[in-house]
């Protein structure tokens, strides 16, 4: 290594990674389902999808966490992305895709994909 | 890119509570599940929370597994790294509550802590600089060698009010500017990790931990004082100190951190590691530098101060680890930061190792201050089995107690010299009321008589003669003269020796002295251990008319000296008896008694 350049590179590309151990409270947490059916719908690569994707922007502020079956189950994948307020969006049959789009859209720009968000009348049907 | 990383702690206490196998067998299953690209396993520093090792964190959840066990790792993968569901049953308990479970953060044990020198242990890989350099690792340095002129450096250092962690308190930014301003052709900056103290391990964890810290401290050290080179004294019974500080130094060289020319500067620094054999007064400073030189280890007379002539006759400063552990966060966050944490005279925050009869034997670093009250009952949990606190014991053979009636007092260096103990190195041992003060005394004048050098006569005949005359009263033989000479010898002791193992040796004895006297005099007067420890003060009798003959005590006694007819009260043969108190613990009637 011969400069502060360098030096730099190298912390910015291991800073993201580093910055997952560690508590941090005001984050907005993403929750994705894992259980069985999170799984057999294919939930795995929406996880990575969104594990990776956060790092890769540098999203400080945003936790990426798994949980268990929330009982939709037809609905899988489902991610909740919960706001440290408290203010809850559900995103029903996930894909890697739509994942890419909810971290663009919601994530970074704060806007609601409301393409993907679970509906009443869904629920209706 | 993985979306979990397991933290496994690698430090000594862990490692030998056998973490090396359960990351191992983490591995194995984490590949057997196919996780091996989701999922990273970490090795890192000790997390503080030895008593409950093997410690394994789970983040992004932050979930704190203690005591984990080899059987214990499929059902982590299978469920937590697959399913995301916390295997409760294994969490730290203190972090399971009614309503849900909290964060580390928030428990007892952490809550109170700050960590400064620690903040990497038990957070990154200490056999990788690239996860070092992630946390801001070697910025300092890059910032003193392009920005700050020498003087800048200890200008920042003076003004942060950092004082020597080794123990003595010396303010290291004075220490600095006395060895910049000696010229010479070579100068040194030497690390002093020869921890030698009974129960102490600071430094031994900073190293395991966090090695690159030291690392670059030296390097800005050598920057401010003008040296090229510096030594590690590193005593060799820490190998996993050791093999990360080869791992650390040599990976440091690749990286153009330390070696010619670093960050294109002009400015070249290099480091070496020196092994210690394992003698105590190695960790004195002289002793130390005479030791690096190849000599054997003992002190010189001061002055001439290292700072004017040191190692191999040049001007040389020596730190201590945790000292350096906290160099280059003073330089990023500047000094006014480091001076807002601690007391006036004291500033930032000090690690300690807690032993003795404490619940959560580990370490721990909190903000100058803090009272021995916060830091036994609530960062340590109190003292088991419902004993009572009866003093602390803190710098090690150097230091002295602290007596129940300063449990409020807060920690710093003035304080505790004002009380007649010393900040140490951070060793801190609790007793509780079943420790004899006369006993411990002797277990660390004991300690000194073997380690003494033997160089200077004060020193080294003074000791044995002091844990003669402790041993002489322990055993019931003692007279209220001797106490007298005892303490006399003290004060001879003190103001003769060479160096500060012989000037500090008995401190034991003077704190005890001063606080519990009466001990002594239970000793001398009615030949009594009032804590029942010294052996040949005590004995144990069968009251009669509890005795139910029942024959269990004659037959564990393992000198045959109690002896009696089945369903009749037994006796003991006083004569025969070895006081192991075998017969007491196995009678079910409380028939036997210690006095």
């Amino acid at each position: 290594m011969k400069s502060l350049d360098e030096l730099k590179a190298i912390r910015d590309k291991m800073q993201n990674q580093v910055k997952l151990r560690g508590e941090n409270s005001n984050s907005i947490r993403v929750v994705v389902g894992m259980a069985t059916c999170g799984i057999a719908a294919g939930a795995r690569p929406v996880l990575n999808a969104f594990a990776a994707g956060v790092q890769e922007k540098g999203l400080d502020n945003v936790t990426v966490v798994q949980t268990g079956c929330i009982g939709l189950c037809q609905y899988e994948p489902i991610v909740e992305v919960i706001t440290p307020d408290g203010e809850k969006v559900t995103y029903v049959k996930m894909t890697e895709e739509k994942a890419h789009e909810v971290i663009d859209q919601h994530l970074v720009k704060g806007k609601v994909v409301t393409k993907y968000v679970l509906s009443p009348d869904m629920l209706k049907q | 890119m993985y979306r979990s990383h397991v933290l496994i702690c690698g430090g000594t206490g862990c490692t030998s509570s056998g973490s090396g196998k359960i990351a191992e067998k983490l591995q194995e299953e984490i590949d057997k599940n196919g996780l091996s690209k989701e999922v990273q396993v970490v090795k890192t520093g000790c997390f503080g929370l030895c008593a409950l090792g093997p410690i394994m964190i789970i983040y992004p959840e932050g979930s704190f597994y203690s005591m984990v066990k080899e059987e214990d790792i499929p059902e982590i993968v299978s469920e937590h790294l697959l399913k995301g569901r916390v295997v409760t049953r294994l969490l730290y308990n203190e972090t399971v509550t009614e309503n849900g479970i909290k964060s580390l953060g928030e428990t007892n044990f952490y809550k109170k802590q700050h960590r400064v020198a620690l903040r990497n242990c038990g957070v990154i890989n200490p056999e990788n600089i690239e996860e070092y350099i992630g946390t801001g690792g070697y910025e300092a340095l890059g910032k003193v060698l392009t920005e700050y002129t020498p003087d800048d450096v200890i200008k920042i250092i003076t003004d942060s009010g950092l004082r020597g962690r080794g123990g003595g308190g010396f303010p290291t930014g004075l220490k600095w500017k006395l060895a910049k301003e000696n010229h010479a052709d070579q100068k040194y900056v030497c690390c002093n990790a020869d921890e030698g103290d009974p129960g102490a391990f600071m430094d031994r964890s900073v190293l395991e931990g966090d090695p690159h810290a030291v690392l670059e401290a030296m390097a800005i050290a050598g920057y401010a004082i003008g040296a090229n080179q510096g030594y590690i004294y590193v005593r060799a019974e820490y190998p996993i100190a050791v093999q990360r500080l080869e791992i650390a130094i040599k990976q440091a060289r690749e990286y153009g951190l330390l070696g010619n020319n670093i960050f294109g500067t002009g400015f070249s620094f290099d480091i070496g590691l020196r092994l210690g054999a394992g003698a105590f007064v190695c960790g004195e400073e002289t002793a130390l530098m005479t030791s690096i030189e190849g000599n054997r280890g003992e002190p010189r007379p001061r002055p001439p101060f290292p700072a004017q002539k040191g190692l191999f006759g040049k001007p040389t400063i020596l730190n201590n680890v945790e000292t350096y552990a906290n160099i280059p966060q003073i330089i990023l966050n500047g000094a006014e930061w480091f001076a807002s944490m601690g007391t006036e005279k004291s500033k930032g925050t000090k690690v300690f190792a807690l032993g003795g009869k404490i619940h959560n034997t580990g370490l721990v670093e909190v903000p100058m201050g803090t009272t021995l009250r916060e830091v036994v009952e609530e960062i340590g949990g109190g003292i088991p089995n419902g004993k009572k606190f009866k003093a602390a014991q803190t710098g090690g053979p150097s230091g002295g107690c602290i007596p129940a009636e300063h449990f409020d007092i807060p920690i710093d260096y003035d304080n505790l010299i004002a009380i007649g103990s010393m900040m140490g190195s951070g060793g801190l041992i609790v007793m509780d009321e079943d420790t004899c003060m006369v006993d411990i005394a002797k277990f660390f004048l004991e300690f000194t008589v073997d380690e003494s050098c033997g160089k200077c006569t004060p020193c080294r005949i003074g000791t044995k003669r002091l844990y003669e005359m402790l041993d002489k009263i322990t055993k019931g033989q003692g007279t209220l003269e001797d106490i007298d000479k005892l303490e006399e010898l003290c004060y001879y002791i003190k103001s003769n020796s060479l160096c500060g193992l012989g000037q500090t040796a008995p401190n034991p004895v003077l704190s005890t002295l001063r606080y519990f006297k009466d001990e002594y005099i239970a000793h001398v007067v009615d030949k009594k251990c009032p804590a029942g420890v010294c052996k040949s003060l005590l004995s144990y009798e069968i009251i009669a008319d509890k005795c139910k003959g029942c024959t269990l005590c004659a037959r564990v006694c393992p000198v045959g000296a109690i002896s009696g007819e089945v369903k009749n009260p037994h006796v003991i043969d006083k004569s025969k008896c070895i006081k192991c108190g075998a017969c007491m613990e196995k009678c079910r009637f409380g028939a036997i008694v210690k006095k």
